[in-house]
């Protein structure tokens, strides 16, 4: 029906002036809290650094694994069952075990109520797997198992990611999980990754171990590389200390040598063990070790009581503040590998910005142009609704803050030329509908109605392919996604709130003349 | 009243023979992917200094030794685009190759967009690309089997399909470079493309009802000619829209918008001249509209 309620108006003009209220927001600073909002941009917009972090899990694997030889072995031990030839193969576990053990060896891991591999009722899964292979036993992590330590160990290298970039402080950083053993860091602002990236690349595993040349270690030795010159030690494989022992670390100038160095503080326990090892160690070598390469291997002067102690290495002060960095947020639980990076230029940014902008102002006005020229009178009411639609649309995305991207500007040009289309369907119906009806009221109520089917599935197939993009688009991508699907609700609402109102407004102060369409 | 469907048949036979050069362009040339979907590294750079240029650039490249490096002009006269595959998949490669360029050209170079993709990230991206055209392909079909008869899904499919095989046929004979905004603007495309088709069908559909007595020869002609403003208008203004964002929007966008304004006129064309033409060839009457809501 071509008749709008009184009520129905307001509601249209109190939404339509509340989000080109909210769309006005990113032009003037409102002290309101609530309309203190913005358009967030892109990094494709505002520059900015992307980095998609990979967590190489197979150490871990293997770590947890090597553990699991000793629980294993232990835990049968007691039981008076003896588990031999154990090895480590192909992230598993493979021991023999005598052939009337077999099944009980099996019930133990298969038990729910099992003391070494535990059940999740929620997955209806083990952690663990057992099967045989020729002649062995293989113990390997489940599926559910797998993700389970996944997960973990995403959780704790997001925490040491995060305050590794907090250290540095960049500019609001945005840390995200991605799947189970990724990890999503954005960096608006920065246009030189590299530092991030070397600090992100490092686990920071610290360890202080003794330099053992004569081989008396009963825990074995293995042949580390020097971090900078040449040369190597062989080093015990007991471990004195290590990072988690660390309370702080800061670069500092040793005012004696002259020379920049790290010092650190222990907790209670490391203050202990480092005492202990300096006094029985007097005159060896103490290797300082940072992801299996040695830093410095100092000779011991003097038992150090006090828990705190200087690493040197021959540091600029940029390597000293990074190392005391690394070591303050702690070692990350498994190396990164940064599969993904993208990073924008703050001019480029705002180049496309501008190109952007000149884009969207010469479409409209040649959309607006050649509107008007089909349509007159109708060309401008299209043009009102058109250009409310733009504002409406800014408005929508300013009030939940989304993201503006180069293709998202791209989106709203689009949105541009086809909103149109819903207001040429039916006016052109209306035309039709003029040539064989008298009643001008019915010819426009019948245009309206009779488009309808239309309209509603050109939007709904382009809507379609906006929720699509949406799912599967990754940062530029889902910005064009969202200014095309938000662009065909406020599509909708401008061709059916607001040009309709002002059509009918237009043919009932006009009863008694002609009108063309 | 324009008669369209007087060369119903050639322009079968041209959509036809498009649709087969096409193919055997993707076959045989193949699509030149970008690195979203081949893996490797990107720089933007700009440089004032008129010792940068794209042979100078070039030279420096190939002594660095990263293999096959293509180096261009990216728009203006001061931008170059730089790409290379990382094949040894060195870690510090983007800071080496900046340190060096720095040091050979006197630190005078911005780097403007630097990329760097993995090659499980662009077999994961080009896996979810193939993924949501197929996805969206699927949708369209759906909704349009819920919405009309199977005859029109049929043409509203093979429409899209021309579409899709042609933008990107004509990629692959041009060479442009397929990435992330490619796959955006051909799911734009088939949007486009199927929404244009649906008000031609909308159409046929009321016809078919109105009109017992006319074959579907001619029903169909009516009706393109009903909605010829509309498909006109709407293409127009759209390709307005999107010239204006090929001519002036920036580098970046080219590819996109080229690859919408492509999709937009094949779209039109292929609403008017194959998706009808399939409806004149399975011979659709009004009983296969009346039989259909018979049964409702």
């Amino acid at each position: 029906m071509l008749y709008f309620s009184k009520l129905k108006i307001i509601c249209i003009l109190v939404v339509s002036l509340f989000l080109i209220l909210i769309a006005s927001s990113n032009l003037f600073k409102f002290d309101n809290i609530f309309l203190k909002r913005n358009i967030n941009l892109g990094l494709d917009l505002q520059g900015g650094s992307y980095l998609l972090l990979e967590i190489d899990n197979k150490p871990v694997i293997e770590q947890k694994l090597q553990n699991l030889t000793i629980t294993i072995r232990n835990y049968f031990k007691e039981k008076n069952i003896k588990l031999v030839n154990f090895k480590l193969q192909n992230e598993k576990v493979l021991f023999k075990v005598n052939e009337n053990d077999k099944q009980n060896v099996l019930d133990v891991f298969n038990d729910e109520e099992s003391e070494i591999n535990p059940y999740y009722q929620r997955f209806k899964s083990h952690q663990l797997e057992i099967d045989e292979e020729n002649n062995f036993l293989s113990v390997k992590f489940s599926k559910q198992g797998l993700v389970k330590l996944k997960t973990s160990s995403q959780e704790q290298a997001l925490e040491i990611v995060r305050r590794r970039i907090d250290e540095v402080g960049t500019n609001e950083p945005n840390i995200l999980r991605r799947g189970n053993d990724r990890i999503l860091v954005e960096l608006p602002g920065l246009d030189d990754p590299m530092r991030i990236k070397t600090l992100l690349g490092k686990t920071a595993n610290l360890t202080f171990r003794f330099v053992s040349n004569n081989k008396e270690d009963s825990f074995g030795n293995e042949k580390l590389d020097y971090e900078d010159e040449e040369g190597s030690e062989f080093v015990s494989k007991r471990i004195i200390l290590s990072g988690d022992n660390l309370l702080d670390a800061q670069p500092r100038m040793d005012s004696e040598t002259n020379e920049t160095v790290v010092t650190f503080n222990l907790d209670r326990v490391g203050a202990k063990r480092f005492g202990k090892a300096t006094s029985t160690g007097i005159g060896r070598q103490l290797a300082i070790i940072l992801d299996g390469k040695i830093i410095s291997a100092p000779v011991i002067q003097d038992t150090i009581a006090s828990g705190s102690g200087q690493i040197t290495g021959g540091f600029t002060f940029q390597s000293a503040t990074d190392l005391a960095l690394l070591l303050r947020s702690g070692a990350l639980p498994a190396p990164l590998n940064i599969i993904e990076e993208r990073t924008v230029g703050p001019d480029l940014g705002q180049d496309s910005i501008d190109a952007g902008i000149i884009a969207l102002i010469i479409g409209f006005v040649l959309v607006i142009f050649f509107i008007i020229v089909k349509y007159r009178i109708f060309g401008v009411i299209t043009n009102v609704a058109l250009i409310i639609n733009l504002l409406l649309l800014v408005g929508v995305l300013t009030l939940f803050e989304a993201t503006l991207t180069l293709p998202g500007i791209a989106g709203i040009i689009l949105t541009v030329g086809m909103a149109v289309d819903a207001n040429v369907l039916i006016f052109e119906r209306i035309r039709e509908e003029l040539k064989n009806e008298k009643n001008r009221l019915i010819a426009f109520d019948s245009g309206y109605s009779k488009s309808k089917t239309a309209i509603l599935d050109a939007n709904i197939t382009t809507l379609l392919a906006a929720i699509i993009l949406f799912f599967m688009g990754s940062g530029p991508i889902k910005g064009f996604s969202i200014t095309l699907g938000v662009g065909i609700f406020t599509t909708l609402f401008s061709v059916y709130f607001i040009a309709k109102l002002l059509t009918v407004l237009y043919i009932s102060k006009n009863k008694n003349k002609e009108i063309v369409i | 009243m324009i008669a369209f469907n007087k060369y119903y048949n050639q322009f079968n036979i041209l959509s036809l023979s498009l649709v087969v050069i096409s193919l055997l362009f993707l076959i045989f040339k193949g699509l030149n992917f970008g690195i979203d979907f081949k893996g490797g590294i990107l720089i933007e750079l700009r440089s004032t200094d008129s010792k940068v240029n794209v042979s100078s650039l070039r030279d420096k490249f190939n002594q660095m030794d990263l293999g096959d490096v293509s180096v261009k002009k990216f728009g203006n006269e001061t931008d170059y685009l730089i790409k290379f595959e990382n094949k040894d998949n060195k870690k510090n490669i983007i800071e080496d190759v900046k340190k060096s360029l720095d040091k050979s050209f006197g630190n005078n170079i911005d780097f403007r967009r630097v990329e760097n993709v993995g090659p499980k990230v662009s077999a994961e991206l080009l896996k979810s690309g193939i993924i949501a055209i197929s996805v969206a392909l699927a949708l369209m079909l759906i909704y349009i089997w819920i919405r009309f008869e199977w005859q029109f899904s049929l043409g509203a499919i093979c429409a899209l399909f021309h579409d899709v095989i042609v933008t990107l046929g004509l990629f692959s004979l041009l060479g442009l470079e397929i990435n992330l905004s490619i796959i955006a603007a051909v799911l734009t495309i088939v949007g486009y493309s199927m929404n244009d088709t649906v008000v031609i069908f909308d159409r046929v559909r009321e016809n078919l009802r109105k009109y017992a007595d006319i074959k579907i020869f001619e029903l169909t002609n009516i009706s393109i000619n009903e909605t010829l403003s509309r498909t006109l208008i709407t293409s127009i203004t759209t390709l307005l829209a999107l010239v204006s964002i090929f001519i002036f929007g920036g580098e970046i966008l080219k590819g996109f918008s080229l690859a919408m304004i492509f999709g937009v006129i094949f779209g039109t064309y292929s609403s008017i001249y194959i998706a009808n033409t399939i409806l004149v060839r399975l011979n659709v009457s009004q009983k296969t509209i009346l039989k259909d809501e018979k049964k409702n």
